[in-house]
């Protein structure tokens, strides 16, 4: 609350409904531990001490229903496909999707016979994060864009007409 | 899409407990990746155990038939992805065989700084799970410290922390760059006072003892049987290395000893570890030493980019050359061998059989973590509880897709 | 550099005379190539024979020779903890490939069988636990065959890859 401390005079404090709401959500983005290959390592060096995720009130969760954000960290094959579609339909709403990597976002290398060829097949992608692996300070690139992705939804106000509908 | 399981559910007669099927994973932070295991529980105690594989096969064999042989060193880093330079080794080593041609010396001693650079990031790896997965989160945060000065140094030298790709057919990608020797040795004074530290945090640790000695026994003649190898192998007293036993590349130069314990339980496994860290960081500090000027990579331009890069701006063979390599690759000619290597994990096998064209007819890898992992459906003695199956897991240390290929 | 026949290799030959033939000198170790009737004596022999000791099933894969007749071939890398000696063994089977099991000589072999049938379609008589280990269970064909096309066939999953039905 540093920016805020001791600031303002005797008053009330303005702001649009959606403001706040989505800057709730945007400061505790709680993401699933769901790393399935290479890229998981270089998550779990983006969650440790030199390039912290706590930082921005990033906690790993074990259990999808109580997580806000998937990060697909690696390759998603066709026989893993229907979990993660079946952990995706366990996260409460709001949720989003990182897709981190190239293999979650095309494949990658791997256009085999076994490998999907994408996760955006599976379940609607918010951020892509290319890199092989991305580097843990390109995760967190993508996922303070995926904040200001956040802060730019509507929740209360009306969608405009030419946004498109979630899958 | 499961499979079908051999287990089956059992009731009582008086109907006070009942064993149960449980499904651990294939998403669960203690199985290591994407693994999935059938657990028949009794209450607390694990009956049995049926792992479910394939939950990341990539197609990684067939995908080498396809590609030329350096197109396939990227592959090969995806295998242990803890510590990939040494699967670059492995199979370096099997087409330098093939192709009947030896690295230079320079690069035979780089090689293996990074092949030793790898183990003690994988070691470290599962030095901190192991604690993090029975509850003692600490040595995870703390071990990530060095890997993240492994993997700097990585950089420093290849370009990239993690799938390098860096050692190559006939030696390496590029010299050391200047300072690197420097690095590698400060970070060679630093890493064996935080191992101590390491012990010091866990390995007194009574409830850390109590959850990992005694815990998860595999007796040496089962340990054979199952074809485990390395420190999974090493910890139940059988004494095989195969840096002493068949030496490759450089080790029959360096002095390092080979770590045993005979309890053959958790505990034992992850102590071996710790041990074959400060024996690494031993075999570096040698290398370092001995380590000649020279090439970094054979003088052939049929077979590897020219070592000087300024003749492709003046020399027109060298560009041909270098177009060739780049656009179909270098014929290999027809025979086929199996050379293994010990890999972090264990024995890491690369059988390749080549048809005399420039992509392998056939490309298997013999991962060690494949073949590790099967030991959870036969012979561990005192894995009753389902806390000791995941301290078990935890030291048998596998790597998904290494298992899954 | 092609390595001479080592000595414990004419123990092997004289006690199974015409039953294996010799595969040749090769880079690295010498091979043996037997019929499937005998491999298991073989294997049983290599391991029981204290001189020999081969208690370490290092591998065992299959190779499609496809379009060549006999098609596939079962191979098999040995090692001996006590002596250091490696051998390879290889068996060549027709269309359909069948083998009997060495899992009774060495447990390890369990494993590499069960991905040998799922990756070729070789049928090991008289294994444990016989049924695919890295395809899902409806899954078609055998991948590693080399008529199986490397991207699969065309699904949800996978868009690039070859029509079913196309020759």
């Amino acid at each position: 609350m540093g920016v805020l401390e001791n600031r303002f005079p005797d008053n009330v404090f303005f702001s649009t409904a959606d403001s706040i709401i989505n800057w709730s959500r945007k400061s505790s983005l709680w993401p699933e531990t769901f790393g399935i290959a290479c890229c998981a390592i270089e998550m779990i060096s983006a969650g440790c001490s030199r390039y912290d995720l706590d930082r921005f009130g990033i906690v790993f969760r074990a259990s999808p229903r109580q997580s806000d954000v998937m990060i697909i960290a690696g390759t998603v094959t066709k026989k893993f496909a229907p979990v993660v579609r079946r952990l995706y339909d366990q996260m409460p709403e709001p949720r989003w999707v990182v897709a981190m990597g190239t293999c979650a976002i095309s494949g990658g290398v791997y256009n085999t016979y076994a490998v999907v060829q994408g996760s955006d097949l599976i379940v609607p992608v918010d951020v892509h994060v290319p890199g092989c692996p991305p580097r843990p300070e390109a995760l967190m690139h993508g996922l303070l864009l995926l904040q200001e992705k956040i802060m730019g939804t509507h929740v209360l106000r009306k969608e405009p007409e030419h946004a498109a509908k979630r899958a | 899409m499961t499979n079908v399981t051999v287990l089956q559910e059992t009731k009582q007669e008086n109907g006070i407990s009942q064993e149960v099927l449980l499904n651990l994973g294939p998403q669960h932070p203690s199985t290591h990746g994407v693994l999935r295991l059938i657990l028949q529980l009794d209450g607390e105690i694990v009956k049995r155990t049926e792992p479910f594989i394939g939950y990341l096969h990539r197609g990684t064999e067939k995908l080498c038939e396809h590609f030329t042989y350096t197109q396939i060193f990227p592959l090969t880093d995806r295998l242990d992805y803890v510590c990939p330079p040494s699967n670059n080794l492995g199979f370096a080593m099997a087409v330098e065989r093939l192709l009947g041609i030896e690295a230079p010396e320079r690069s035979q001693y780089i090689r293996v700084i990074m092949t030793e650079l790898a183990r003690i990031s994988g070691h470290l790896l599962i030095v901190g799970a192991l604690p993090m997965d029975l509850g003692a989160m600490t040595v995870l945060l703390y071990v990530m410290r060095e890997r993240e000065m492994v993997m700097d140094l990585m950089e420093m030298i290849s370009g990239a922390r993690m799938h390098t790709s860096y050692i190559r057919i006939g030696g390496v990608r590029e010299d050391l760059p200047e300072g690197a020797v420097e690095r590698i040795r400060e970070f060679c004074d630093i890493l064996p006072k935080r191992l101590f530290d390491y012990e010091r945090l866990v390995a007194k640790n009574r409830m850390f003892l109590q959850r990992t000695k005694d815990v998860g026994v595999i007796a040496p003649k089962d340990a054979i049987d199952m074809g485990l190898s390395g420190p999974n192998l090493r910890a139940s007293g059988v004494d095989w290395d195969i840096r002493r036993d068949c030496p490759y590349e450089i080790y029959d130069r360096v002095e390092f000893n080979v770590i045993t314990r005979e309890t053959g339980d958790c505990y034992g496994r992850w102590i071996c570890r710790i041990d074959e860290m400060r024996e690494s960081v031993r075999i570096i500090e040698q290398c370092l030493e001995q380590m000649p000027d020279g090439l970094f990579q054979v003088d052939m331009p049929t077979i590897a980019f020219p070592v000087d890069k300024d003749q492709l701006a003046c020399s027109m063979e060298t560009h041909i050359h270098h177009f060739e390599l780049s656009a179909y690759g270098f014929k290999v000619p027809k025979g086929e061998v199996y050379t293994a290597i010990e890999a972090p994990k264990g024995e890491l096998g690369y059988y390749i059989i080549s048809d005399g064209s420039e992509k392998p007819f056939r490309v298997k890898v013999r991962a060690p973590s494949f073949v590790n992992l099967q030991i959870l459906e036969g012979k561990i003695g005192n894995m009753k509880y389902l806390a000791d199956l995941i301290a078990v897991l935890g030291s048998l240390d596998p790597v998904i897709a290494e298992v899954d290929k | 550099m092609i390595v001479a026949r080592p000595e414990f290799c004419d123990r092997i030959f004289q006690h199974f005379g015409d039953r294996i033939a010799d595969g040749g000198a090769g880079i690295d170790m010498h091979s043996i190539e037997v019929g499937p009737e005998h491999v298991v004596e073989l294997c049983r022999y290599l391991k029981d024979t204290p001189a020999l000791s081969f208690d370490f099933l290092s591998d065992l894969c299959g190779v499609d020779f496809y379009p060549d007749s006999p098609r596939f071939q079962v191979v098999y890398h040995l090692y001996s903890l006590a002596h250091g000696h490696r051998l390879r063994l290889k068996c060549r089977l027709g269309d359909p490939p069948r083998a009997p099991t060495v899992t009774g000589v060495w447990a390890t072999a369990n494993w590499h069988e069960r991905e040998t049938f799922d990756m070729y379609g070789f049928v090991f008589d008289g294994h444990p636990n016989f049924k695919r280990i890295y395809m899902w269970d409806g899954f078609e064909g055998y991948p590693m065959r080399k008529d199986f096309p490397l991207r699969g066939y065309k699904d949800a999953y996978n868009p690039y890859g070859e029509e079913k039905g196309k020759a």
